[in-house]
């Protein structure tokens, strides 16, 4: 069995196997780990497990964060989408934006989260999964389904470039989360292999050049409201992919642009604190006490 | 993961965790020394937290990383950090200084961390690597010699173990050499020992990969 590191040959494959994203890569990861493909799905729904357990931590949490600069953002998300008088974002929409953030925060007290595919963008993967489930009741296979469907599209991209925000910025996390959301949702709803690919793309496109700003060097801001934005962007992609929208630049030429981007940008914009929000008069104000 | 980052946290523990298992045991005195990104936004990021705990050989799921320097000082486990900008380095890299309680350095590791909870160990002695925990690993100083990698296989192979990536380097001619053989699944231990009394080899740590 052949390792798959583009998109490209990830659809080759689905086609003359005709089988699903999912089904071709964890036959893959089952060759690559040397276990079963039933223990290649345990392992999903552990990480499942963590993920919904995250988001209930994340909402359990009070009172302000050790900087000052959050706490409780989930919370107040939270109680607008309980009284959804004339909100433009449907329950489904409320919960993402809620779980996103609340997975953040969890990660920012350094509590337990799955690193999706970072930890700075740990909110976005599991917000998005979570809430569909329980809106659309997607029971834990199909849930499984559309993790290994994300984790597809986050290997195929971390093949060719790396993910971390001090390589990429955060394009190459939260960006990459986002491309790897919207590809699950995809799954979830029933579209096609090409769709999920194209949801992933739509994504990613969207957010390239965002840099890694993090005041004075927490994951805190702005990430946390961040995984927020982006779980939602995943769904924008989701929906255009669902609609029949492609992308005119395919895939594998969308991720080596984001990798030349990537390149491109100054390491002041990459996790070094030293440029955008981190050097704001604010910013400067604000002692680090993870 | 114990957050808040993949690259500056739960990178962090697995090259201190890989570093721990590479000096092959407990730590008496370690300098980190971290250069640009991981210097830069670690304190924020908990790295100092996140290696120290590593060294100390806890993993990227134990909640114990909040509080690795109090732990630190409960085993005793002496640690300094510094923190440096140098443009020939990676943006996330660390050194690891291992040494005495006389200050006398026993082994110095490299390692970067290149996202997501992905690590590569680059340096071991001054040596070059290229370890990423994704296989078993076998790490050997030896004396440079005729047949000593032709033994080393044989006993592998022996076992019928498959070799994936094999990369050795020496100073030079007749002096310390490291050979670094990634594999396809565990050597048993009777394997390991049999390699450890092959004649002139210095170091030998059979490392399995890294836990998901």
């Amino acid at each position: 069995m052949k390792n798959i590191v583009t998109f490209q040959r990830l659809l080759e494959e689905t086609r003359s196997s005709n089988k699903r994203i999912y089904e071709v890569f964890q036959e893959l990861e089952s060759y690559m780990l040397e276990r079963s493909i039933e223990d290649v799905r345990q392992l999903m729904k552990r990480n499942l497990n963590v993920m919904a357990a995250s988001v209930r931590d994340g909402l359990s949490h009070y009172g302000p964060s050790p900087s000052g600069m959050s706490g409780e953002l989930a919370q107040k998300i939270l109680r607008r989408y309980q009284n959804p008088n004339k909100s433009a974002f449907n329950p489904l929409l409320g919960k993402i934006l809620t779980y996103a953030v609340a997975v953040s925060e969890e990660n920012q007290r350094m509590g337990r989260v799955v690193a999706c595919p970072t930890a700075g963008a740990c909110g976005i993967m599991p917000s998005v999964l979570i809430a569909y489930a329980e809106e659309y009741g997607f029971n834990e296979e199909e849930q499984v389904n559309a993790l290994i469907t994300a984790g597809a599209i986050g290997k195929i991209i971390a093949q060719q470039m790396e993910l971390a925000g001090a390589v990429g910025g955060c394009q190459a996390e939260c960006g990459v989360a986002s491309a790897m959301a919207a590809g699950a949702v995809v799954e979830l709803m029933g579209g096609t292999n090409e769709q999920i690919v194209h949801a992933a793309t739509l994504a990613l496109k969207n957010i390239m050049g965002l840099v890694c700003d993090p005041v004075a060097g927490l994951v805190e801001v702005p990430c946390i409201k961040r995984n927020g934005f982006l779980a939602i962007h995943a769904v924008t992609a989701s929906e255009m992919a669902l609609a029949g929208v492609e992308s005119f630049i395919p895939p594998d030429e969308v991720v080596k642009a984001v990798k030349q981007v990537g390149v491109l940008m100054s390491p002041l914009l990459k996790e070094n604190s030293e440029g955008g929000l981190a050097i704001t008069e604010t910013a400067k104000k604000v002692v680090p006490q993870p | 993961m114990i957050g808040p980052s993949s690259s500056h946290t739960a990178g962090a523990i697995r090259i201190g965790l890989f570093a721990r298992k590479i000096f092959g045991k407990n730590p008496e005195k370690v300098l980190f020394r971290l250069y640009n990104s991981f210097a830069k936004t670690g304190l924020g990021h908990g790295t100092d937290k996140g290696l120290l705990g590593g060294v100390l050989g806890f993993n990227v799921d134990d909640s114990r990383i909040k509080n690795s320097f109090y732990y630190a000082r409960e085993q005793g486990v002496a640690y300094n950090f510094e923190y440096l900008a140098r443009d020939d380095r990676y943006p996330n890299s660390v050194d690891i200084i291992f040494m005495d309680t006389n200050n006398n350095v026993l082994m110095e590791i490299s390692g970067k961390s290149v996202g997501g909870g992905e690590v590569q160990i680059d340096k071991v002695d001054g040596f070059n690597t290229d370890i990423r925990g994704d296989y078993p690993v076998l790490i050997m100083v030896y004396k440079d010699q005729k047949g000593v990698i032709s033994n080393i296989s044989k006993l592998i192979q022996d076992q019928n173990v498959n070799i994936a990536t094999i990369n050795c380097e020496r100073k030079e001619k007749n002096q310390e050499a490291v050979l670094t053989i990634c594999l396809d699944s565990v050597l048993s231990i009777e394997t390991v020992e049999e390699i450890r009394k092959l004649p002139d080899m210095y170091m030998v740590r059979n490392i399995d990969k890294l836990e998901e």
